[in-house]
């Protein structure tokens, strides 16, 4: 059973671990699954080819399976109905989205074969299969799911402020801060300027 | 900096009463018809076609085709392509203002755009009130009518005129601005703006994250203003933040007590930049400046810092004193935490 990682940051962006992590997997060799939520594709593989990895290249070669949330979502808002009776039959499930994404092959494969797992949430709830918000005990059903189906690591990026009325949030945050092995806290210092 | 990049999403926090925000609103507008671009605007309270009818005219010595000329060729979606404007750090008037090399245009606010500036721009709208009502489909279901209905109608544009690549277009590629003029607000149906506990907190985020996926995937830019003072659900306004590339809210001194502050005399109000784009590279750059103004002169809408009078005097009576170092604490609070208590320094 892997480990699983957690990067919080709070008043600063933290997604600079998330490239460092992407990049030293894949240097190191090992298979990655990379869902991206708020950013494209292209984004990641300009930064990381500053960091000396090419994502591209990476994909084609069955090492990186990455999953593009905005992309997904347009297929899954714009894409073609599906009979309404289909639809209403299937219980709305945390894992649509990644099965819609076409993952499914990735999962089953399972943990032999991911090695290691990355995923990247900046707001886990914006997620929309099926036009529903997940609450956050879902995404926190969500997350101990992979975590006990797939045998690799895990890193994850969560965003939290002290003075954040978001209170969905702060309860996904604690709650996955209790679940993880480790906890890597990005913070601004009071005399910079963000 | 200066300049939107494409494929990403500038949200304006309304100020009190829309002026501010709406100038900028038809800035971005009126920049789009000067380099050629396609507009489309949407609106839930004004006729976009009025919207356009009130759009600055722009300050040109030559003819407008030599303006055209400098829209550059865009080589791939997320290139980091600049779409210029209104960003004017230091206000100053140029003669000639045309040359190759510059950056966006200057506008004269005084004087309305002429129509044949117009012609060849293919500007699309969206007016709510005129749209006929959406046939619920169980994906959109769970999503605001209103907002369900623009962002098929934004899809449909961007498919339709090739805006993401669908098909190859023979003729130059473009850019569509889009506008969409106080979103979240009662006339879009959504009652964030008039409730604590909104019946679906959700609709807005969910719109944004959608229309996130269309610029990401597009050649297009968007501007949004909200009516942030009326969303008393500060949860909501988080998320909205984090799902849009730059943040900046507008706060006008109309009304409040700083209209009369000596310290603010030659402004008409303050800038908060929320938060900026985290664009292909690893963290943000964050300017230096973090306390902006803007003033609306007759011709021009100017940004500049704001520069604190030096506290020289020792005269200055104990109010004043803690008067600046309060307005000094909370300018430089900016988007981070700021250093804390109301002390000044004493020099």
């Amino acid at each position: 059973q892997g480990k699983f990682t957690l990067l919080r940051d709070t008043r600063t962006d933290g997604s600079f671990l998330v490239h460092h992590f992407l990049s030293f997997y894949l240097r190191a060799g090992c298979k990655v699954c990379f869902v991206a939520l708020l950013q494209s594709f292209s984004h990641y593989n300009i930064v990381a080819q500053k960091l000396g990895v090419n994502l591209t290249a990476a994909k084609e070669r069955g090492q990186l399976v990455f999953l593009e949330g905005l992309g997904s979502c347009l297929d899954v808002v714009f894409g073609e109905e599906e009979p309404e009776e289909e639809q209403e039959a299937k219980q709305p499930h945390p894992l649509q989205f990644l099965s819609h994404c076409g993952a499914r092959s990735a999962w089953a494969g399972g943990g032999s074969e991911c090695q290691n797992l990355l995923l990247f949430q900046r707001d886990l709830r914006a997620l929309l299969p099926r036009g529903r918000v997940l609450p956050a005990a879902v995404c926190i059903k969500f997350v101990h799911y992979i975590y006990i189906f797939c045998q690799g690591n895990i890193v994850m990026l969560v965003h939290s402020d002290e003075d954040s009325e978001d209170k969905e949030n702060e309860l996904l945050v604690t709650s996955l801060c209790h679940h993880s092995d480790l906890i890597l806290w990005a913070d601004s210092i009071p005399s910079a300027l963000c | 900096g200066g300049g939107l990049a494409v494929g990403t999403l500038l949200l304006i926090e309304e100020d009190i009463y829309g002026v501010y925000s709406h100038l900028l609103f038809k800035y971005f507008l009126a920049e789009g018809v000067v380099c050629g671009h396609d507009l489309f605007v949407a609106s839930a309270k004004e006729l976009p076609a009025n919207i356009l009818k009130e759009l600055p005219a722009p300050l040109l010595d030559n003819c407008k085709n030599e303006v055209r000329e400098e829209t550059t060729t865009v080589t791939s979606e997320d290139d980091s392509m600049q779409i210029a404007w209104r960003y004017q750090n230091f206000p100053k008037v140029e003669a000639s203002p045309n040359t190759s090399s510059r950056f966006g245009h200057y506008y004269d606010i005084s004087k309305t755009m002429s129509s044949e500036l117009f012609h060849s721009i293919k500007c699309h709208s969206f007016f709510l009130p005129e749209e006929p009502s959406l046939q619920p489909t169980v994906k959109m279901h769970n999503m605001n009518c209103g907002y369900a209905r623009l962002l098929q109608s934004i899809q449909k544009i961007i498919y339709q005129e090739g805006f993401d690549g669908s098909h190859p277009q023979k003729k130059q590629k473009n850019i569509l601005r889009i506008g969409i003029q106080s979103l979240g607000s009662m006339l879009w149906g959504d009652d964030i703006s008039c409730t604590d506990n909104p019946e679906d907190a959700h609709s807005l985020t969910k719109f944004l994250y959608v229309l996130r996926g269309l610029l990401r995937k597009s050649l297009s830019a968007c501007i949004i203003t909200v009516p942030a003072h009326l969303i008393q659900n500060k949860a909501i306004m988080e998320r909205v933040t984090n799902l849009s590339d730059v943040v900046v809210g507008l706060e006008s001194f109309i009304g409040s007590e700083r209209e009369t502050n000596p310290l603010y005399k030659d402004y008409h109000g303050l800038i908060h930049v929320h938060q900026i784009p985290r664009l292909n590279c690893l963290i943000c750059d964050v300017s230096d400046t973090k306390d902006l103004a803007f003033r609306l002169k007759r011709k021009q809408f100017t940004i500049e810092r704001l520069h604190l009078p030096p506290d020289l005097s020792d005269t200055v009576s104990r109010s004043s004193k803690q008067e600046l170092a309060a307005a000094a604490k909370l300018l430089s609070s900016g988007c981070g935490a700021g250093a804390g208590g109301k002390k000044h320094l004493d020099f």
